[in-house]
């Protein structure tokens, strides 16, 4: 999750304060990981050096409290690039399972266990987010589909591989 | 927690076809239990010897202590339509019926009178959002509104334990899942158990454990020690 560019997204909106931005990133993005308030300060005052927003109306009295941030063209720019880029497909569980299985497979050990043993931590992180999804708001439910996506596919992997591990012993120890 | 239905070392054979080979179960009182496992492994099996609706070549089915495996087929059938609920795939609804009298069925089937029945299925109508579609027939629902109705009618006679096969095979993700939910919360409203056969782990993750069948035989990981 990129900050400044969420933050940014956040201020096309409308222009606002620090505290509203960190309440909306909390809320829709923080997933229980609130954002500092140093965080959130440093970040606009980045973007506001690079061009990217700008400051308006200081309030009287001080604190970064009292400023309102405007978006730029520049900022906006960035925003709608962002959004329109497609994010990398990281094939993220393939290089760390994978590589578990051809190595147990050269090493001679159990690597029909290695893949149950995947399968049920992955099911039980399934019902755990099957759970946030029951209980939760419907954007509780977006993300958590988003996991249980993900771990579906890999389990697809995991079963396809299961089932041909006989075969890919015999590739890796050749 | 109590086991309330179990399979022990079930066997069963269509013709030359091995099916089970030494099934072994146990599902507690209130579980939500998944049976998964690739096609033909011999899922539907299991839940139907479970279910007393086939008799395994060797083994037992427990439930409540009873030994069902030994019961003569009517005892297996009042057991059925007494304690049980059942909900499949596709192709359930009796299609001359109104939605509301397939779910009273079951009631009906066990000698309750009309006038009692149908208020008692109409009340589940509301409970699974199917308001207004009392009166149509099964050629009239959508996928999901048709398993719903399925699911109102396998839930109506308060059965200790429900067996879905599949229930949202036929649906796509979103209408499966809102089945999923309806039947998930329901049953752990009433106390019921849930035996549900599914290959989908989306599915699956619904319940409170999974079991995995290969080859006609059960591998329950959490149960056995690593
Ligand atoms: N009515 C039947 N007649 C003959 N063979 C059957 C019948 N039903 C299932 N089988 C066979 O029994 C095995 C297990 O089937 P089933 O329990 O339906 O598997 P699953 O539900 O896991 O897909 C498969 O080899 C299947 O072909
Ligand atoms: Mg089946």
């Amino acid at each position: 999750m990129s900050v400044p560019l969420t933050l940014l997204g956040l201020l096309e909106r409308e222009p606002s304060h620090g505290y509203d931005l960190k309440r909306d990133y909390d809320a829709f993005f923080g997933r229980g990981k609130p954002l500092p308030f140093g965080q959130v300060y440093s970040t606009l005052s980045r973007l506001a050096r690079d061009g990217k927003v700008v400051i308006s109306d200081v309030a009287p009295g001080s604190g970064p409290d009292r400023k309102r941030y405007i978006i730029t063209d520049l900022g906006a720019t960035e925003v709608e690039q962002w959004l329109t880029q497609p994010v990398d497909p990281e094939p993220h569980l393939q290089t760390v399972l994978f590589a578990k299985v051809v190595l147990a497979l050269m090493l001679d050990r159990p690597a029909a266990e290695y893949l149950d043993t995947q399968r049920r931590a992955h099911l039980h992180r399934m019902r755990e987010l099957t759970e946030i999804k029951r209980a939760g708001s419907l954007v509780d439910a977006l993300l958590a589909d988003h996991g249980l996506y993900h771990l579906e596919a890999d389990l697809r992997w995991i079963e396809m591989t299961g089932a041909r591990l006989d075969a890919l012993r015999k590739e890796v120890r050749s | 927690m109590s086991v309330v239905i179990e399979a022990r070392d079930v066997t069963f054979a269509f013709g030359q076809t091995p099916a089970l080979r030494g099934a072994s179960v146990a599902v507690d009182a209130g579980e939500i239990l998944a049976i998964m496992g690739p096609s033909g492994s011999g899922k539907s099996t299991l839940l139907h010897c479970l279910a007393g609706i086939l008799v395994p070549d060797s083994g037992e089915i427990l439930f409540d202590g009873i030994r069902v495996h030994a019961m003569a087929e009517t005892q297996r059938s009042s057991l059925r339509r007494d304690r049980f609920g059942f909900v499949f795939q596709f192709g359930q609804l009796v299609p001359e019926l109104t939605a509301v009298e397939n779910v009273a069925l079951p009631l009906l089937l066990s000698g309750v009178r009309r006038s009692q029945a149908l208020p008692k299925a109409r009340a589940w109508f509301a409970r699974l959002g199917l308001d207004g579609l009392e009166h149509r027939r099964s050629g009239e629902l959508s996928g999901g509104q048709a398993q719903r109705v399925a699911l109102a009618r396998g839930l109506v006679a308060e059965p200790q334990v429900l067996f879905a096969d599949e229930p949202t095979g036929a649906l796509d993700s979103l209408t499966g899942e809102q089945v999923m939910d309806l039947l998930v919360g329901t049953a752990r409203e009433q106390g019921t158990t849930v035996i549900l056969v599914t290959h989908e782990p989306r599915i699956a993750a619904y319940a409170d454990r999974e079991v995995m069948v290969r080859d006609g035989r059960v591998n329950a990981p959490d149960r056995i020690a690593s």
